[in-house]
């Protein structure tokens, strides 16, 4: 059983427009995603901006209104509206992107930190304050930053009071929005370590959501490539940087900077050659509308929006 | 490529005050750019990357510039506001992070490059102005130009609003250009886009570019020459493979290995220990790198470290290179106790 299936997944948001303000078009946003999460998995999602990565995310969290499809988590229904709601937000917590923006400047840690536990859990401040110490030696902060402000650490150790603020009610699923683009690479560095260690202590699964193709790389067991709101490709790590089907992850990867000086003018070349190809076979890939088609599969696990042969 | 100095810093130090005193960001560098020429300042947020490249530009406000820029000879430290206007834009231009902060929202994109053409090229009719800048628009890959030109910076996205200041940074075909992070905000492809472009352009235009950035990846597809900067100092500086394939300074070695590359194992990731120092907090004395590699014995560092020339073009700072080597298990968690 997956921890996390997501069906169909349809997420429109409305233009309005004309005199009486009435609804004219939808901007779809997401259009017809589905994946599994396994336990223990970390799962990245990955796409330029606007691919509705991160609409995606959200609506895991329950912070969008879902327009079609289906979510569960543990086959419990999540879509909001439809019966009785499931309140998972417990089980399912996020990391956000900018650790400069998401902790509020005038809470102290051990407010942050508290927050989620005061919301879910009665305990008494004595065990409260327990916990928040317990979370903090676990994300490696000393037990004494309780009573600072996060203008007192740097970018690396609040990103970690974020982590420890999301993972504070023991959460099953964590996801994770672009939670190293704002850091520099050695705090990035520092961040994703950290991440996969706490994954190993609390077999935790991650949504990671990016668009850094090698962060995702060095965190991802299972990777799925948006466009425009539906997916062009699914499958192992090794799948799709080493065997990649579209030709829009072929142009993704390519896109990646060699860290090898020596092979530059190489990688400029295959990348022109790429672009090219992308330009030639754009109408082969993609349909009339210019959207991805629907995913087949190409082996157990790798699946790739290929046009209906014929 | 020709041999003349486009630009050369001697001994530049940008000082800023902090209560009573001055501090210095930028502190006793040395760089030259030559004509197509790309040289990379490396570094993390907090090294004085920007400062350098804000100090060339003249744009910093009461900061104290000691030292001297020389652009095509001439010294362009502190040179007062009227003749630096005329170069700005002109023959020094800059492109800045972040594309949202640079544009005037209230101003038509096009408007916004005609303003470096009324100010530098007076000659021109508004019909000649309106047809440069859409053929400038075109240079940098925007689709439809016409209309783009008459749209606000808000009706375009990230990549093209970036384009947007390309193009007002090259509107005078600049021959020094100065790129401060110019894809960070940006995705992949994009990324590649822009940078293919500002290749291009220094090849057509025989343009010096200095490159700001912290992405290893860039560098490595970029630049010419590197120099890596800490707290205020070039620790390294170096052609671009023999930086990426025999990096000496602990430094640079770090970095290079706390980049997630394209191998893609499990590895742990090296993180290097501690924080930039704030600017107050800069260790004035000694190497400024010592306090980040505890494990290693104070005695390899110099006293007074200064740039050692260890191959034609490599220069590397401090002695402690030589005997630098990444902590052991048992060096790591005590460090960490420290912490």
């Amino acid at each position: 059983m997956a921890l996390l299936r997501v069906e169909d997944l349809q997420i429109y948001f409305p233009i309005r427009g004309g005199i009486l303000n009435r609804k004219i078009d939808d901007v779809r946003a997401v259009d017809g995603v589905s994946f599994e999460i396994e336990q223990g998995e970390t799962y990245g999602l990955v796409g330029e901006s606007g691919s509705g990565k991160t609409t995606t995310g959200k609506a895991v969290m329950g912070l969008n209104n879902i327009t079609g499809g289906d979510i569960y988590f543990e086959d419990n229904h999540l879509n909001p509206g439809k019966g009785k709601k499931v309140d998972v937000r417990k089980d399912v917590q996020m990391i956000f992107q900018d650790p400069y923006s998401s902790l509020n400047p005038r809470k102290r840690v051990i407010d942050i930190i508290a927050e989620p536990i005061r919301n879910y859990e009665k305990l008494t401040k004595k065990q409260e304050l327990r916990r928040v110490q317990e979370l903090l030696e676990q994300v490696g902060l000393t037990p004494e930053s309780i009573y600072k402000y996060p203008h007192e650490f740097s970018g690396g150790q609040r990103q970690r009071i974020g982590v420890a603020r999301a993972i504070a009610l023991k959460p099953k699923l964590i996801i994770a929005d672009e939670p190293v683009s704002a850091l520099d690479v050695s705090v990035q560095a520092q961040v994703l370590n950290f991440m996969q260690q706490i994954q190993k202590d609390l077999n935790l699964t991650f949504l990671f959501i990016s668009h850094d193709l090698g962060v995702i790389r060095h965190m991802c067991d299972k990777i799925g490539i948006m466009y425009q709101g539906r997916f062009v490709e699914e499958g192992l790590r090794d799948e799709i940087f080493t065997d990649p089907q579209h030709i829009y992850t072929k142009r993704l990867v390519a896109a990646i900077p060699d860290i090898d000086p020596r092979r530059r003018q190489e990688h400029q070349q295959y990348r022109e050659q790429v672009k090219e190809e992308y330009q030639n076979s754009f109408n082969d890939y993609f349909n009339e509308d210019g959207l991805a088609h629907s995913l087949k599969s190409i082996t157990d696990t790798h699946r790739v929006a290929l046009p209906e042969r014929g | 490529m020709s041999d003349t100095l486009l630009l050369e810093i001697k001994n530049l130090k940008t000082s800023f005050r902090i209560g009573e005193e001055y501090y210095a960001a930028v502190d006793n560098i040395s760089l030259d750019v030559r004509h197509n020429e790309v040289l990379a300042l490396v570094g993390e947020s907090g090294s004085g990357k920007s400062a350098t490249a804000f100090s060339i530009m003249n744009l910093h406000n009461r900061a104290k510039i000691e030292g001297q820029i020389l652009f095509n000879g001439r010294d362009i430290a502190n040179l007062p506001p009227s003749k630096m206007n005329k170069l700005r834009g002109n023959e020094i231009s800059m492109i800045f992070q972040d594309p949202l902060t640079a544009l005037n929202p209230l101003m038509e994109c096009g408007r916004q490059i005609e303003e470096v053409l009324i100010l530098h090229k007076s000659n021109m009719s508004s019909k000649q102005r309106k047809a440069y800048g859409i053929d400038l628009l075109n240079q940098v890959g925007i689709p439809r130009p016409e209309r783009i030109y008459d749209q606000f910076p808000h009706e375009l996205s990230g990549g093209m609003r970036q384009r947007i200041i390309i193009a007002i940074a090259i509107a005078n075909k600049p021959e020094l250009l100065i790129a401060d992070e110019p894809t960070t905000a940006l995705d992949v492809t994009i990324q590649a886009q822009i940078l293919d472009l500002i290749r291009e352009l220094k090849n057509d235009l025989n343009s010096g570019v200095v490159l700001i950035t912290h992405d290893l990846g860039v560098v490595a597809e970029m630049a010419d020459r590197v120099a890596v900067m800490y707290a205020g100092q070039i620790v390294e500086i170096a052609d671009v493979e023999t930086l990426f394939i025999q990096p000496l300074h602990p430094y640079t070695r770090s970095l290079l290995s706390s980049v997630p590359n394209a191998e893609g194992t499990d590895d742990k990731l090296h993180v290097i220990q501690g924080i930039v120092p704030s600017l107050k907090h800069l260790p004035r004395e000694g190497c400024r790198f010592k306090d980040r590699i505890p494990w290693m014995d104070d005695s390899v560092h110099e006293e007074h470290p200064e740039l050692h020339e260890v191959s034609p073009g490599h220069f590397v700072r401090c002695t402690c290179y030589q005997h630098f080597h990444f902590p052991e298990q048992n060096e790591e968690e005590q460090a960490h106790g420290i912490t």
